[in-house]
């Protein structure tokens, strides 16, 4: 028997002619290709050496995001630390991993002058297991045991504080795999002072963790999904330091990776679902409403059942649900409007593709719908063969594998964990009908005779705010998040953002925009920094399910009328291309700014405030900053 | 006909082409870590988790740190395979 963890079984399994494919491998994007396999240990690690030749030829384009990594351990590290440059490709990242010397943490706490945090780097991961804890037994000394617990934690916070401090990195801190065998048996937890006791205690407390720079790893959970007399090994961690087993290597670094690509806004968002045999047991357009399976009462029936659950409790997080059959579009609704078990309904689905299209082709009409990348799209099909067509033509789309029994279909789906994320917000929660009510205005459009006339057929109202507390988490999440229609891809930490919004140099400005088909929430957010003759963007992004709607136009007649008022003449813009960004290449163009020359890699464009006139807009505005005076 | 040895020994080669990186890699029961570029004592511990997987075997630290050469570690194999 597999262990999906360990195989990580939603991944097809890796090409027999992996070797030769590496070695033809010229692109970053070839070696991104290769990761969206399941790879084993030595694999991941030949990839990591690839990934390190290519980066010296000049053949090597970027297309891949750079990201720096240090790791602090009381561990061996040198063995994992392929294992995460291999998987971080599977998310389109070339991770640089800086290793400090065995052991070195105390002095990286406490020394001004190691080489290591002085370093510049995006990410540090403190990866100490319970061996490096600074903790003695004392079974029932209850106030001895909660000193050191303390003491544990407050050893953690300070090298994670020190860290964050030198290097202003974000702080990735591992929680504590529980020990397999305990002495006392069941009542070990319960007594005070011992390490089942403290190792529990010790992951609450960091549940309850409150930085917005450090993001907890809960390790605690991967080595309980593959059991914890497997991850704690006796013999490797006497013959060589390992914190876990060595053959977990390939999960532990999909774990890591996909919680750094999170942060970076790389989760995935969408999610689309066959119908028959994935949704249901059968085919509705032969076996009709009465003979498919689906609901309490038969094992098949319930299995499909749970993945409509997760489905809508995804949905509940924010992923926007989306069907590709093929199939008459009549017969594939029928279930959604008809069979009384189904728990998915036509309304929790954003975009319904029904049709004998080939599915790459309705995948990509989907994600124009709803304007999302496909990247950002997870595939779902019991059928091999359409998977397998779906890889080819979009590689972009995750498309798990699936074993034959759809009772584990849910468990494979979420397990791969796609929509990894660091945070939560009221927006995230309402996000599924954002879409599902963007694509109802995309169907307004088709009737609308001009564009005109259906802008003003959505009675738009946008309200314009300087950052506020309230705002703060979701504008952080945009600021992370957004990649497509962002000029210059910062990122600032929630930290960052508070800084900002009590800084006298800087407008901030979040929108918001409400129309007849619902509250869209916070949609796009602007940093302006300050100067008395030129008022200069640092920060404009939106999103992409507002585009076409003048929300720019909007915001720009808004700052300038601010920058006028405080004096200045002109406002200065820059297009930062990335590889995602190329929607905004004409953004400052179209909103009459002229190019100016730049630095290198940007493209500088100047609006002369004196001759800038706004045209009017079809919407309500409203202005926080005059109501509260 | 080959010897048990040697059969472990062809099925030892690829493992330890895969590990150390170096598809051109041959190996005799002579071998020692140092006739082999990287076989370092980190390599070896990984050496060791690739031949557990295949071969289905357990190894103890006394036994992993101990192994003298390929020819030990066939033997040490056929061994556990009895």
């Amino acid at each position: 028997m597999t262990n999906i963890y360990e195989e990580l079984s939603w991944l097809p399994p890796a090409p027999a002619d992996f070797p030769q494919r590496l070695a033809r491998a010229i692109t970053g994007q070839d070696l991104a290709q290769l990761a969206t396999y399941s790879l084993d240990d030595n694999q991941l690690r030949r990839l990591s050496k690839k990934l390190d030749e290519l980066k010296k030829s000049d053949r090597y384009a970027a297309s891949l995001r750079d990201v720096t990594l240090g790791i602090v351990s009381n561990a061996t590290t040198q063995l994992v630390a392929p294992a995460l440059k291999g998987s971080a490709l599977r998310f389109g990242l070339a991770l640089e991993v800086v290793q400090t010397e065995f052991n070195q943490i105390a002095q990286i706490a406490y020394s001004g002058q190691d080489t290591f945090s002085s370093q510049a780097m995006d990410v540090v991961l403190i990866s100490i297991d319970h061996q490096g804890l600074p903790f003695v037994q004392c079974p029932g000394d209850s106030s001895n045991a909660s000193n050191q617990l303390q003491d544990c934690l407050q050893y953690l916070m300070t090298l994670a504080d020190a860290l964050h401090r030198k290097s202003n990195a974000h702080i990735l801190l591992q929680n504590f795999a529980p020990l397999s065998e305990n002495l006392s048996g069941s009542f070990e937890r319960r007594l005070t002072g011992t390490w089942s006791w403290l190792l529990h205690n010790l992951n609450r407390e960091l549940d309850l963790l409150n930085r917005s720079y450090i993001t907890v790893v809960d390790i605690a959970g991967l080595a309980a999904n593959v059991g914890l007399a497997n991850w704690h090994d006796p013999t490797l961690w006497h013959i060589g330091k390992l914190s876990f087993a060595q053959r977990f290597n390939p999960v532990y670094g999909d774990w890591i990776a996909r919680i750094v690509a999170a942060r970076l806004g790389r989760s995935r968002r969408c999610l689309i679902l066959d119908l028959d045999n994935t949704l249901w047991g059968g085919v509705i357009g032969d076996d009709g409403l009465e003979g498919i399976k689906i609901g309490q009462g038969d094992p098949t029936g319930e299995a499909h059942l749970a993945l409509q659950r997760t489905a809508l409790d995804l949905r509940d997080r924010g992923i926007v649900l989306a069907v590709s059959s093929k199939n008459e579009d009549a017969t594939a609704r029928s279930p959604f409007r008809e069979h009384p078990d189904m728990l998915l309904r036509e309304d929790h689905i954003a975009v319904f593709q029904a049709n004998w299209s080939d599915k790459a082709s309705n995948i990509r009409a989907i994600a124009t719908t709803l304007s999302l990348g496909l990247e950002s799209m997870v595939f779902v099909d019991d059928n091999p063969a359409e998977r397998l067509q779906v890889r080819q033509a979009l590689p972009e789309v995750a498309v798990p594998e699936l074993p034959d029994d759809p009772a584990l279909f849910s468990r494979t789906l979420i397990a791969a964990g796609y929509f990894e994320s660091a945070s939560f917000s009221e927006e995230d929660r309402k996000r599924a009908t954002f879409y599902q009510d963007n694509a109802m205005r995309a169907a307004i459009l088709n009737q609308s005779v001009d564009l005109e006339s259906y802008l003003k057929s959505l009675a738009m109202e946008i309200t314009f705010s300087p950052f506020n507390e309230v705002g703060i988490q979701r504008i952080t999440q945009l600021i992370s998040k957004s990649n497509q229609f962002n000029l210059t891809t910062k990122r600032y930490s929630e930290a960052e953002v508070t800084r900002l919004m009590g800084d006298p140099g800087y407008f901030t400005l979040q929108i918001r925009l409400k129309d007849t088909l619902g509250d869209n929430g916070m949609i796009s957010v602007v940093i302006c920094k300050l100067g008395s003759e030129t008022w200069e963007i640092d920060t404009w992004l939106m999103s992409c399910r507002v585009l076409g709607r003048r929300v720019e136009e909007a915001a720009l007649a808004h700052i300038s009328q601010y920058a006028k008022a405080a004096g200045a003449n002109k406002m200065k813009g820059c297009y930062v291309p990335t590889s995602r960004n190329a929607l905004v290449k004409n953004h400052y163009k179209n909103l009459g700014f002229v190019q100016v020359a730049g630095d290198v890699g940007t493209e500088s464009w100047e609006l002369d405030l004196t001759q800038y006139r706004c045209a009017s807009l079809p919407m309500k505005i409203s202005d926080s900053r005059k109501s509260s005076k | 006909m080959l010897s048990d040895i040697d059969k472990i020994l062809q099925k030892l080669t690829p493992i330890f082409c895969d590990v150390l990186d170096d598809d051109s890699l041959t190996i005799t029961q002579g071998t020692t870590a140092e006739d082999i570029d990287g076989w370092d004592s980190l390599a070896h511990i990984r050496l060791v988790v690739s031949i557990e997987k295949a071969f289905n075997v357990r190894f103890s630290a006394a036994e992993i740190s101990g192994l003298e050469n390929v020819g030990a570690m066939a033997a040490l194999i056929l061994k556990k395979q009895a």
